[in-house]
């Protein structure tokens, strides 16, 4: 019959009498189950990084931006010649059955002014399609419409930072500002999404029908021509149809044979940034299984001390054993005391951990996200190895003889 | 009525390959209630016969009884068991566990037998209490007196009510004062609890308080006299 309440007081006594002792064996798994905890808060943190970045950029998005122009066997920069045409915006909405939705963008910076302030910004014009293309919401207002698109009517959607700049605390729905001179009713003002993969502030542009940006504010020599062509494919998994149906749409459509080269380029970002984010995950797996090790280093320490415990105690052992203590009560006595080694510096780790990373993410601007599941993780494996590793010294405990245990001094 | 019966009892160590034969052949009753004294020079055997009888260790032949029990064919957990309920020690060196409060130490044995907790501290409070030593249960062993330590030794062997008690040399580390109290003790367990008391000593005026002296020489009982009650 085993008594685990009497048990584990026994063991709490046994250990504050080595203080010091007890509290170095700890020390090793302190530092484990810290580091564990602060490693996989770090690299989970650094996942949700990249995972909102990849849904501020808008999710399943493909951008396909103009080729190279080859001059005299020269061949200039990418988006160096426009090539992307509306009517092929157009064709890829229709055409292709892995889109969702298609939004244009003919862009370019201009001064904006509202009464007496003014602000430089990137001046966006595409389809109201847009906000599906990127998941960008409406914090107020309106969006522009399709028919604001046909007849190239003069409104916008503000981003965040504009409003700050031009506006500060007044409502700018249905203000009047200027853009290069040319006045625009604002209908909304769009939700903030913050920086960018690259640290660009996503938030300082204005969106506005786009050929409203061709006729008023952009007039090119190329009329009908578009900067990038942003693409949403309908789900992750039509990424990849969707780039295949992109590319041999647009072959088609700009007349390029077999051998020659695009004259235009579609790029997966989100694909790009899986693959980040994939690699972080990769690296958060690795940082804890490094830790780990040092969880598993501790457990050897506890070991050690169990075994000199059961030797220095031989003759304690050998007075329970006399008064009726069975094998698995000797057993369970040193195994308890080893899992409170473990516990103990099991939750003292866990407040390091927290503590650790707490401060990593002061010392190092790094975002640190600490998971239950991985305090959970930590503690239990250290409970796990109290045990195993408590459980050689407690076997070699309960196989002495009592007579030889009882002569021990 | 016999507590204790040992038939033919010898015990063989083997050192390497030298054989020693520190029993050969004790046959011995001792009957519910007795009080014997064991004595004999060391090297005797005296000291294997007890850890036998307190079934710390096995015969090498030859059989066992205790309560009717064959102790031979008892695995290890079985004769903890046995130890814990049917047999209370006391040691010369006390053997108290250090750092532990007398009441725990009391305490110990019923642990081991699962008795509430509740139970646990009355019984060891009344244990105590017989043996004089009220007002003491929180109490160290190195805060007590060799022959207080004793006592809360002998509290710890009568707490499970065992009906037998093996004492290997109680009053060794003693003063002769305090070993007279001890002794009074243990005369008056036996005569007022019935208790069956088994003890080693060297001392004749110790075992003079014993009704029963048992010699032992070279693994063999040499004498065995009972006193008449006078």
């Amino acid at each position: 019959m085993i008594n685990l309440p009497s048990t584990f007081r026994i063991s709490f006594r046994a250990l504050r009498v080595n203080k010091m002792r007890s509290a170095l064996t700890m020390l090793g798994i302190i530092i484990g189950v810290g580091a564990v905890i602060a490693m996989l808060a770090v690299g989970t943190g650094a996942s949700k990084k990249i995972a909102d970045q990849i849904s501020s950029m808008g999710s399943n998005l493909i951008m396909i931006l103009p080729g190279a122009t080859t001059a005299g066997g020269v061949r200039m920069g990418s988006g160096t010649q426009p090539t992307l045409t509306m009517a092929d915006a157009e064709a890829i909405r229709k055409e292709c059955p892995a889109v969702q939705d298609v939004a244009p963008v003919l862009s370019g910076v201009a001064q904006v002014v509202y009464g007496h302030q003014n602000w430089s910004t990137g001046i966006v014009g595409t389809y109201p399609s847009m906000l599906i293309v990127r998941d960008w919401a409406l914090a107020t207002g309106r969006s522009f419409t399709d028919q604001d698109v046909k007849s190239a009517t003069k409104v916008c959607l503000l981003g965040q930072t504009v409003v700050d700049n031009l506006f500060g605390d007044t409502d700018p729905v249905g203000q009047f500002i200027r853009i290069k001179n040319v006045p625009f009713t604002v209908t909304g003002v769009l939700a903030q999404k913050g920086q960018s993969a690259q640290g660009q502030d996503q938030d300082d542009t204005i969106l506005i029908p786009v050929t409203t940006a061709q006729k008023k504010l952009f007039g090119t020599s190329f009329p009908g021509m578009v900067r990038i062509i942003m693409v949403k494919a309908k789900s992750t998994e039509d990424l990849a149809p969707a780039e295949k149906q992109i590319n041999e749409l647009l072959k088609q459509r700009h007349h390029i044979g077999p051998k020659q080269d695009n004259d235009f380029t579609v790029r997966n970002l989100t694909q790009v940034m899986q693959t980040r984010e994939e690699s972080t995950k990769v690296m958060t797996l690795l940082l804890g299984a490094i830790a780990s090790v040092s969880l598993l280093v501790g457990g050897i320490g506890i070991m050690n001390i169990m075994l000199v415990s059961v030797t220095e105690r031989t003759r304690e052992i050998g007075i329970r054993m006399a008064i009726g203590a069975k094998t698995w009560d000797i057993r369970l006595q040193f195994i308890i005391e080893a899992l409170t080694l473990s516990l103990i510096g099991g939750v003292a780790g866990i407040i390091f951990g927290i503590s650790g990373s707490e401060l990593i993410s002061t010392l190092a601007g790094w975002t640190t996200i600490i998971s239950p599941l991985s305090i959970l993780l930590a503690f239990g494996f250290s409970g796990m190895v109290g045990i195993f590793f408590g459980f050689y010294p407690a076997y070699k405990a309960s196989l002495l003889d009592p007579i030889e245990a009882l002569r021990y001094e | 009525m016999a507590i204790i019966e040992t038939q033919e009892i010898t015990k063989i160590y083997r050192l390497g390959d030298i054989k020693v034969s520190a029993l050969s052949g004790v046959s011995l009753t001792i009957g519910k209630g007795e009080f014997v004294a064991v004595m004999g020079p060391s090297g005797s055997g005296k000291s294997t016969f007890m850890n036998i009888l307190g079934c710390l260790d096995k015969p090498t032949d030859g059989k066992y009884l205790l309560e009717k029990i064959d102790i031979g064919n008892l695995e290890r957990d079985e004769l903890a068991g046995i130890r814990n309920k049917k047999i209370g020690f006391i040691f010369q060196g006390f053997n108290l566990l250090p750092r532990t409060s007398a009441i725990e130490n009391v305490e110990l044995p019923m642990l081991y037998d699962g008795i509430s907790v509740k139970d646990r501290r009355q019984r060891a409070m009344a244990a105590l209490k017989s043996v004089g030593l009220e007002g003491r249960e929180d109490h160290h062993p190195n805060q007590l007196s060799g022959g207080q330590q004793q006592r809360v030794a002998i509290a710890r062997a009568l707490v499970n009510d065992a009906p037998i008690i093996l004492a290997d040399e109680p009053t060794g580390n003693l003063d002769s004062k305090t070993s007279a109290e001890i002794m009074v003790l243990f005369v008056k367990l036996n005569t007022e609890s019935k208790i069956t008391i088994i003890l080693v000593t060297h001392e004749n005026d110790i075992a003079a308080y014993s009704r029963r002296t048992i010699k032992f020489l070279d693994g063999s009982i040499v004498s065995d006299e009972k006193k008449v009650k006078i």
